[in-house]
């Protein structure tokens, strides 16, 4: 299987989307004649041409609204944001538009479109281009919320984004584009609404999701040294959430740690622990424990941002808790 | 501001006492630390002392009087100080100094002090560990939990591990004195559902009794020469001498007869303190004899008639009846030869002795006359198995027969 980064496993689905369907079109500042601000969309104008490839102002509510009618008209818009903090000036389109339209207009306007960019904190850049998004995106009915964690999934997630009928958001990550990993050739899709078992274990699952799978990952081999088998869930998808995976995982271990990039308050951690302790109640040994950014923006300082966000050492002190290793 | 002389608990277990005596009169100054009066508790007669000082300024209860715990009893303070109670026609007992209920209208008389107990009823366990328990059918409230605040989880549910080197194997030989007093054994599974099961069949103590017969020419013997060996003035040693120091020995080889059963764990005693069954006029009571394994049988002597002593006159401390390990009942000065004794718990179990009697015995292919101790163990089957408590008293057996065994 080859092996691929993240960047270039979606870079080979919007490529094999857009050959397979003529409807599939890329817009958003820089994609065309520079490649993407994190080249993303390599090749892609020379291949596609520019009226497939558009590159639009730096406007995003503007394109963002462009891209819901060219959906609302029968393309399948891909609109690429250069990162999701940028978005918040589109959120009247992608909420009000984009995630309502099949409902208001009693399900006879589909708006197929995709939404994608890097979500999340890289290294200082500030708390205003530091944001996670998943717990304001995902709250919202009429959108699906994918965060793929791994180049493969990032293929397959992207391909069945593109594929879906309603507006689908794909959270990427700076930090992601440069993981490398197999990525089987063609055909790999990864459905929307499952999640995965990344890594078996018995005593404790580890919830987790796009950047926090390395973090949980990590966590569970200082976990192993310890002789606690961690098993960890990749979310996946994060809107509708594979809740029937998240309970078989916690009715094997009895008990769980749910780690997230974004703040600690209504964060996508609360909406797991609810499905838990609603749901696994009879199953759970431990309160389950969450594991999230500092609930403050994010610093600039370079060791005060390590220490706001969720890390494996962080990862192994709740574990530690939810199996009673450390005492009262 | 005059203070209250309450009744106080003066043993560990009483819940009212009688006013026997008092040592202080209306009028009296008194110091802190002055006895007020002779109390008796379910167990002794002890003594109220002052916690004030000043001057007696009024006795609440006349002697003769049961009051329960709590209840005034007398006021101390300043000369010519008034005092709640003065001038009413009868002081009513009032109830322990528990908040009252604010809806009850205040009644002259309450009969039982009313204390909200604490509530002993919620179990904390992890939903984990309720369906765990449940399936099961272990009872929470038996389960020591190891989480935060005392919480249940899986892991206090989980038998021990079905391995041979299990913590109730039989004690070392003479294991050494470690300074550790004793030491607290889990219930693993097996042990909790023999002591659930036992104890639903029979009561709250399943007991089960072992006999032994045991030949006691040598250790008449051995009194004998040890008596002549102590003269007129030293104290006569006795065969219930001999047979606390053989059982205390006996105890040092086999722990898993020196135990206590608290319920979730078993605390196996390293220390061996005998308890000694003394009739007194209108029950018994059981002091102690403390490590009755180092003491030599002149000691245990002296201290098993003086602590008889205060026994029959209700003089003993509550330290000196409580903490035994094991015990040892005799009736065989009221010429029994044999009988069956109850466990005193926590104990887990305790020795009833017959008298030494003349009997025909074989000797090889004859009979002779031979002097027999009929010995009867009772046994907390929660802690004890037949086999345990039959190896203890082959071992008592042994040291009784062989006197000079209780030398090694």
């Amino acid at each position: 299987m080859p092996t691929l980064t993240y960047r270039d496993a979606l870079n080979q689905a919007l490529r094999e989307e857009m050959q397979r369907d003529p409807n599939v079109v890329l817009m958003g500042e820089e994609v065309g004649v520079y490649q993407g601000a994190y080249k993303v969309s390599r090749g892609l104008l020379e291949e596609f041409g520019p009226k497939r490839i558009v590159d639009t102002p730096i406007a995003e509510l503007g394109f963002a609204g462009i891209g819901v009618g060219a959906a609302m008209g029968g393309l399948r818009p891909v609109v690429e944001f250069m990162t999701w903090n940028f978005a918040l000036l589109a959120l009247d389109q992608i909420v009000n538009s984009a995630a309502k339209m099949l409902y208001m207009s009693g399900g006879q306007i589909r708006v197929p479109i995709v939404f994608r960019g890097p979500s999340g904190a890289a290294l200082q850049l500030a708390s205003q281009h530091s944001q996670a998004w998943e717990s304001w995106i995902a709250h919202i009915p009429g959108l699906k919320v994918v965060a793929p964690a791994t180049p493969a999934d990032a293929k397959g997630l992207l391909k069945s984004a593109i594929r879906d009928n309603n507006p689908v958001i794909v959270l990427e990550g700076e930090m992601l584009y440069n993981l490398k990993g197999d990525v089987p050739d063609g055909e790999h899709i990864v459905p929307i609404g499952k999640a995965e078992i990344k890594r078996e274990g018995s005593d404790v699952t580890l919830v987790c999701h796009s950047k926090t799978l390395t973090v949980a990952q990590k966590a569970a081999d200082q976990l192993a040294e310890q002789n606690v088998s961690a098993e960890v869930l990749d979310l996946r998808s994060l809107r509708p959430l594979d809740e029937a995976a998240i309970l078989e995982s916690v009715k094997k271990t009895n008990r769980a740690v749910v780690v997230e990039e974004g703040w600690p308050h209504t964060g996508i951690g609360a909406q797991v622990v609810d499905l838990i302790q609603r749901d696994a109640f009879d199953d759970l040994d431990a309160p389950v424990q969450r594991v999230t950014q500092a609930d403050v923006p994010m610093p600039y300082n370079k060791f005060l941002e390590r220490a706001a966000k969720a890390s494996p050492e962080k990862v192994v002190a709740a574990a530690r808790k939810v199996l009673y290793l450390d005492g009262d | 501001m005059a203070t209250k002389v309450h009744m106080e608990a003066l043993s560990p277990t009483m819940e009212e006492g009688r006013l026997v005596k008092w040592n202080k009169h209306e009028g009296d100054p008194v110091k802190s630390g002055d006895t007020l009066a002779e109390v008796e508790t379910d167990k002794a007669v002890m003594e109220l002392v002052a916690r004030a000082d000043g001057q007696l300024l009024k006795v609440m209860v006349p002697e003769g009087t049961t009051v329960p715990v709590g209840n005034v009893v007398a006021w101390i303070g300043k000369p010519g100080e008034k005092v709640d109670g003065d001038g009413a026609a009868a002081p009513a007992p009032k109830s322990a100094p528990a908040p009252e209920p604010q809806k009850r209208a205040p009644s002259a008389v309450r009969s039982a002090p009313e204390v909200a107990p604490a509530d002993v009823t919620r179990v904390k366990a992890s939903p984990l560990a309720k369906r765990i328990a449940k399936e099961v059918g272990v009872d929470l409230k038996l389960v020591q939990g190891s989480g935060p605040g005392g919480r249940v989880i899986k892991r206090d549910l989980e038998g021990a591990p079905a391995t041979p080197a299990a913590p109730t194997a039989p004690p070392t030989y003479h294991a050494p004195r470690t300074g550790v007093p004793y030491e607290d054994v889990p219930l693993t599974q097996i042990r909790k559902t023999i002591a659930k099961r036992l104890a639903a069949s029979i009561g709250p103590i399943p007991h089960f009794f072992l006999t032994t017969e045991i030949d006691m020419e040598r250790a008449v013997e051995a009194r004998e020469a040890l008596n002549k060996q102590l003269g007129e003035d030293g104290g006569k040693i006795s065969f219930n001498d001999i047979i606390i120091k053989a059982v205390a020995l006996a105890l040092v080889q086999h722990r898993a007869c020196n135990a206590w059963f608290q319920e979730d764990h078993i605390r196996y005693w390293n220390e061996v303190h005998i308890g000694m069954a003394v009739a007194i006029e209108d029950g018994l009571i059981t002091p102690v004899i403390r490590n009755a394994d180092m003491k030599s049988l002149r000691d245990i002597g002296a201290e098993s008639r003086e602590l008889a002593g205060r026994a029959r006159t209700r003089r003993l401390k509550p330290e000196e009846y409580t903490g035994a390990t094991f015990s040892v009942s005799n009736l065989g000065m009221f010429d029994i030869d044999q009988f069956t004794a109850v466990i005193n718990p926590p104990e887990s179990g305790i020795v009833a002795i017959g008298s030494v009697v003349a009997k025909a015995v074989p000797d090889g292919d004859r009979v002779v006359v031979g002097r027999r101790l009929r010995l009867t163990m009772s046994c907390d089957h929660r802690v004890i198995d037949g086999a345990t408590g039959a190896v203890f008293l082959k071992t008592l057996k042994q040291m009784l027969e062989n006197p000079l065994a209780m030398l090694l």
